[in-house]
């Protein structure tokens, strides 16, 4: 009886057993990065938001401190999104009659709110409290990057799991004095993992991994 | 009622259940009569995590059908995981109010009332939204805990059913078409002097209200005021004023009372001081080995109660006989009374030495249920035990305008039928729900020309009115009411009015002008407040929650033993006697429709969406009543299969010539001869919750046997009803669980309460032991100090956004609550003694649950809570399956309630809302320990021992549950798990359990003869 299958055949066999292996762990690799990626995280996008409000003119070029809007950054789980009073503090007296600012001032005489996009969402069951994080010498820019460079706000972490994980397991790599918390432009020294060690240690920082810590 | 052939329907037996208490030695508790006689039923129930049809699936397109549905769907659900989240936007304030902090709720002090009576409590709001209620530790009713009617009164303000538009005839108007309307109608009025206006309130202790009211009749002085309450305090007020001739408040302090005796009183249960008068008598038996002193509470009632599960010694009997016992009594403390009943006699002796030992640390509490002269018998007896100072003090009656609420509202219906009155005001209440039968005030309304009703929804007697307004809760309102002492509390509003409503004190001044009734109640305060710096001492006033030196001051009076103390009462009655009591968890109907109240397993009965007849197991089996638990969900109900609950014979009860209909209900220390009925039930108006549950027990209420009644038939129906009970649901099967000793016995061998169960060593686990070097959080549940009061359920579901499940589920065993009170019996089904027994997450340190579940979704800290991660979790139930305790709650439907607005604005922001197919349990608030540990870590110190309370601990009226760090040797809970008492629920399973007891202990007096 003649052979059923050319010779040939062997090799494609084994090429396909290695190739289907290849391909299922290729293709796991290929979904973890895709959920990884900031297509899906969303980050470095920049958000459009009803009033094209820049980070990058007021904290870049003006100086304002995040904590004249963000004021409960340090006090509460929220950093506190200003309301449109706080806009008009300034915005009555220069740029009063920009038609850019024209939402905030319509917010200001019909007490209606502005309706901002959120850029950094978490799900709705992780909860995370921003003022735990600055009173111990996590700064601004350590999660949300050099804002004040930013003329509409984006994401600049993945803000996922294994994100929040590296630091909560790695603090020294991480934490500043708790002088420069709000030192946007701070850069972590070339010996970063040893002062953070000394910083950790005179914080009394333990952070915590596990599950209840953000999900409750 | 039929069963599938060849299934058995599981009866109860009694005597078997007689043959097994006989043949058991040492102590047996059980909880309903189907376990101690042991049926098949019950056995295999027992050993299932949640009951056979919980986990069916019984739609009309079956199992199979569905699994090929979402066999389908689910092949294509994988890729969903790959959506991105929706953009949400953020909402900030235009301009920010003063001290508000997004993310950090604000407290505010304010009052809830029931019955006119104020409970002083502290509300959490966040960014304005009132989400959770607290006690206010400064009020007296309060102390910082409440009852579970006040931890409802959350979802009652945000009840999706509310009245939401001021109506005339059924047509949408606006408050000034109505106020116009009413002035037209107040103008003949005006000549008359107000002859044909009639004003009908609920119990008034609102000093603002009541001088609102004054004031409306300075204007028409023919007018009148009229008040009504359905579950009034009349024979306490009648008692005081045959004793006494005036009408007095009395008022106890059980933390000075050696011993108790209550006359049909149920003072832990119902009535204005109960949250307050549970502390103190429960700070009576917070016993240890050095100090083994306790009080010891002796209960005579016609019906079951709270009050009567925690005697130590408990004397059923039929209403007609509570007065005999009295009598009996008082003349063996040597008193002129006559007409003692020679029954029990032994008891009375027994006990009259126990009173008079203490010198004085003794009170008598007579029932509002008794009448006038039982009340008078029980200040006769204070006054010559030498109590009164001590454990009992008079003062004035605390309402504005102390009536005799029923014959109130009979001269009102008198009024009406005799087309004296043109306009009738109802400010509050249902009376042509709430009203005794006899009066017909349906009918005798009919002849009022212009009738007004302010109510919380358009109930039945908005119905009868031609117009309704809504009114705005007892949250949305500036008011004032009084506590139980006298104590004033001016309620501020959290929230403005949700639905436009308006007050009782907006309604009384359109009469004159409209009023604001925030100027209306702080016009009357700037009067009397006094002080130099008014406005500061209101802000003061509102800050607090209560005004100081309120309360009212002690009258001196002396008891006039009169006629009524020798003339004996009439003989008791022959044949069975009904007893007619508020439900304990929707009060008198008003509640009827909160859910969370309707879901709320009675405290004794364990029922749940129903009333009931109740009676003693002797009545039951002389009537032929069968009671068929459907354990394995294989029952049919007139061809149709069910799968739910209970089902029990309906009794037809016939007083005169009123009959009700109910399904009857064996409840075992339930006396002999009687059989009681709650009212409340059975509302036609009352919701979309309340509508139809039940049935209504105002049809057999007479104004001339509120209470109770004689000469009753009760006779079977031949119908069946299906009842959702949860008396046997979570049963865990084992050895111990409820322990408990006679003070006798522990005084002898503080040990005793830990023989019979044992505690492996630590070593014997394969898994690794937790290291805790941090908190190690656990919790001490004292027994002894437990009555079964239910709030903290209650306050466990609201702040831990536990949703309704609805009768139906609860009766395939899926209800959600994460805490239950277990009601044991231990003795005979006809006097058994009632114990109570929370069981929540242990927290065990080897959780059997964690090593089962396969995606890590249930796990251990660091600090050894048993996490529950929603996200995580994917619904197989290993976990509860493997759950001793059966502890945990899964969420077999979407249970919660995504779409209704105003239940959004209700739930607690700093816990998760689950979804369908996700299992849930108790987390020792996590999110409490969290908030309390960023506090203490942002202030750079330690958490103090105290400083995080559960819901639970801190609505517990009874200080019962205690929670802390059992790492600090020196924390109130380390201290109290090293007491003798402590004891571990099956800690013989290895489970090192974090929740532990404090053993029951009963002070029974040894000479009297018990069994």
């Amino acid at each position: 009886m003649p052979q059923i299958f050319h010779h040939s055949t062997n090799s494609l066999s084994k090429f396909s057993v290695f190739g289907a292996l290849f391909l299922a762990v290729g293709g796991l690799w290929f979904l973890l990065e895709v959920n990884r990626s900031s297509y899906v995280t969303r980050a470095h996008e920049a958000r459009p938001q009803p009033v094209p409000f820049s980070h990058a003119h007021h904290v870049g070029g003006l100086g304002v401190d995040c904590r004249y809007c963000h004021t409960s950054v340090d006090k509460a789980a929220y950093a506190g999104i200003p309301p449109t009073q706080t806009c008009m503090n300034c915005h009555s007296q220069i740029w009063s009659q920009s038609p850019t600012l024209e939402p905030v001032r319509a917010s200001y005489k019909t007490d209606k709110s502005i309706e901002w996009t959120k850029v950094h969402d978490l799900p709705d069951f992780v909860y995370f409290n921003h003022s735990a994080h600055v009173n111990k010498g996590v700064g601004c820019s350590t999660c949300h990057g050099r804002v004040d460079k930013m003329p509409l706000v984006w994401q600049e972490k993945s803000l996922q799991m294994e994100w929040c994980l590296d630091c909560h397991r790695h603090p020294q790599r991480y934490v500043r004095p708790k002088t420069e918390v709000f030192n946007i432009a701070w850069e972590p020294p070339a010996d970063q993992e040893e002062k953070g060690r000394d910083l950790v240690k005179e914080y009394n920082i333990h952070p915590r991994t596990t599950c209840s810590t953000c999900h409750r | 009622m039929s069963a599938e052939p060849g299934v058995p329907v599981v009866r109860v037996d009694l005597s078997g259940v007689r043959r097994r208490l006989d043949g058991t030695q040492g102590r047996t508790f059980w909880k309903s009569l189907e376990e101690l006689a042991e049926t098949p039923g019950f056995l295999e129930f027992l050993h299932r995590e949640f009951p056979e049809q919980a986990s069916e699936f019984d739609d009309p397109a079956g199992r199979r059908e569905f699994l090929r549905v979402m066999g389908a769907s689910l092949a294509l659900a994988g890729l969903t995981a790959c959506t991105k989240q929706p953009t949400e936007t953020i909402v900030p304030y235009v301009k920010a109010p003063e001290n508000v902090i997004p993310g950090r709720p604000l407290f505010f002090a304010t009052a809830v009332t029931e019955g006119g009576y104020a409970k002083g409590v502290l509300v959490e709001s966040h960014m304005g939204r009132p989400t959770k209620i607290e006690g206010n530790p400064d009020h007296p009713a309060s102390l910082g805990a409440t009852d579970a009617v006040t931890q409802a009164a959350i979802l009652g303000l945000y009840d999706p059913d509310r009245s939401k538009t001021l109506t005339s005839y059924g047509e949408i108007r606006s408050w000034t078409t109505f106020v116009d309307t009413l002035r037209a109608a107040l103008g003949p009025q005006r000549i008359s002097k107000g002859a044909g206006l009639r004003i009908l309130t609920e119990t008034v202790t609102s000093p603002t209200l009541a001088q609102q009211i004054k004031d409306l009749l300075a204007d028409y002085p023919e007018a009148r005021w009229h008040q009504y309450e359905p579950a009034a305090r009349d024979n306490a007020r009648a008692g005081g004023i045959l004793a006494f001739g005036e009408a007095v408040e009395a008022r106890y302090s059980f933390a000075n009372a050696d011993v108790v005796l209550s006359l049909d009183a149920d003072f832990l249960g119902t009535g204005p001081g109960a949250v307050r008068y549970i502390r103190d008598f429960a700070s009576r038996r917070k016993i240890t080995s050095e100090r083994p002193e306790m009080n010891r509470l002796y209960v005579v009632e016609s019906s079951i109660s709270v009050t009567g599960a925690s005697a130590d010694h408990r004397l059923p009997v039929r209403p007609s006989q509570v007065e005999g016992f009295a009598r009996a009594v008082a003349a063996g403390l040597a008193l002129a009374v006559e007409g003692g009943t020679a029954d029990h006699a032994d008891l009375v002796a027994a006990l009259v030495k126990d009173l008079k030992r203490t010198d004085g640390r003794s009170v008598v509490v007579a029932g509002d249920a008794q009448p006038p002269a039982v009340h008078a018998l029980a200040h006769a007896m204070n006054e010559k035990l030498g109590a009164v100072g001590k454990t009992v003090a008079y003062t004035a009656p605390v309402e504005a305008e102390s009536v005799d609420r029923l014959a109130s509202l009979k001269a009102l219906v008198a009024d009406m039928l005799a087309a004296k009155v043109q306009v009738l005001v109802v400010l509050g209440g249902n009376p042509v729900f709430t009203a005794p039968a006899d009066f017909g005030i349906a009918y005798a309304m009919e002849k009022v020309a212009l009738r007004v009703h302010l109510g919380l929804y358009d109930d039945e007697t908005a119905e009868r009115c031609h117009w309704h307004i809504p009114e705005a809760h007892s949250l949305e309102t500036w008011s004032d009411a009084r506590a139980f002492d006298g104590t004033v509390t001016v309620m501020q509003p959290l929230i403005a009015p949700l639905y436009g409503g308006k007050s009782a004190h907006e309604v009384v001044a359109a009469f004159r002008a409209d009023r604001s009734g925030h100027d209306v109640v702080k016009d009357y305060w700037r009067a009397h407040l006094g002080g130099v710096d008014t406005e500061r001492t209101w802000q003061r006033v509102l800050h607090d929650g209560v005004v100081a030196g309120t309360s009212f001051p002690e009258k001196n009076v002396t008891v006039k033993l009169g006629e009524w103390a020798r003339v004996a009462p009439p003989p008791p009655a022959k044949g069975v006697e009904v007893v007619l009591r508020p439900d304990p968890s929707i009060g008198d109907g008003r509640y009827a429709n909160n859910g969370w109240l309707q879901e709320l397993p009675k405290p004794l009965t364990k029922l749940t969406w129903d009333n009931a007849v109740l009676m003693s197991p002797a009545m039951a089996k002389a009537l032929g009543i069968v009671t068929t638990t459907n354990y394995d969900g294989r029952l049919e109900n007139g061809g149709k299969r069910i799968s739910t609950g209970t089902i029990s014979d309906v009794v037809k009860v016939k007083v005169e010539s009123r009959t009700i209909e109910g399904p009857a209900w064996v409840v075992p220390g339930h006396p002999e001869g009687v059989v009681t009925v709650h009212l409340g039930f059975g509302r036609t108006r009352a919701g979309r919750v309340g509508n139809g549950v039940g049935f209504n027990a105002y049809a057999l209420r007479a104004s001339t046997a509120l209470w109770s009644a004689t000469g009753v038939e009760v006779t079977k129906s031949g119908a069946t009803h299906l009842v959702a009970c949860t008396q046997d649901h979570w049963s865990m099967e084992g050895r111990n669980l409820m322990r408990a000793a006679s003070l006798e016995e522990f005084e002898k061998n503080p040990e005793i309460v830990h023989e019979g169960g044992e505690e492996p060593p630590a070593e014997l686990s394969m898994y690794p032991r937790h290291k805790y070097e941090g908190h190690a959080w656990g919790m001490s549940i004292d027994l002894n100090s437990c009555v079964g009061c239910n709030a903290c359920v209650t306050a466990c579901q609201s702040e831990n956004n536990i949703p309704v499940v609805g009768r139906d589920q609860v009766g395939r065993g899926r209800e959600m609550q994460w805490i239950r009170v277990d009601r044991y019996y231990e003795g005979p089904p006809e006097a058994p003694e009632t114990y109570h027994q929370p069981v929540l997450c242990m927290h065990c340190e080897n959780a059997p649950c964690e090593v089962v579940c396969p995606v890590a979704a249930t796990v251990h800290s660091d600090e050894g809570l048993n996490e529950m991660v929603y996200n995580r979790c994917v619904g197989t139930r290993y976990c509860s399956n493997n759950c001793p305790y059966k502890v945990r709650r899964f969420n077999f439907y979407l249970y919660q309630d995504w779409e209704t607005p105003s239940l959004k604005l209700m739930r607690n922001p700093d816990v998760t809302v689950r979804s369908r197919g996700v299992m849930e349990k108790c987390t020792y608030c996590v999110q409490r320990i969290n908030e309390k540990r960023i506090d203490s870590k942002n202030e750079g110190r330690e958490i103090k021992d105290g400083e995080i309370k559960t819901a639970c601990q801190q609505a517990c009226p009874a200080e019962a549950i205690i929670f802390g760090d059992v790492n600090d040797p020196e924390s109130r809970v380390s201290k109290l798990k090293a007491t003798p008492r402590n004891y571990g629920l099956l800690a013989e399973l290895n489970t090192r359990p974090r929740t532990s007891y404090l053993a029951s202990v009963k002070n029974y007096n040894p000479e009297i003869r018990r069994g």
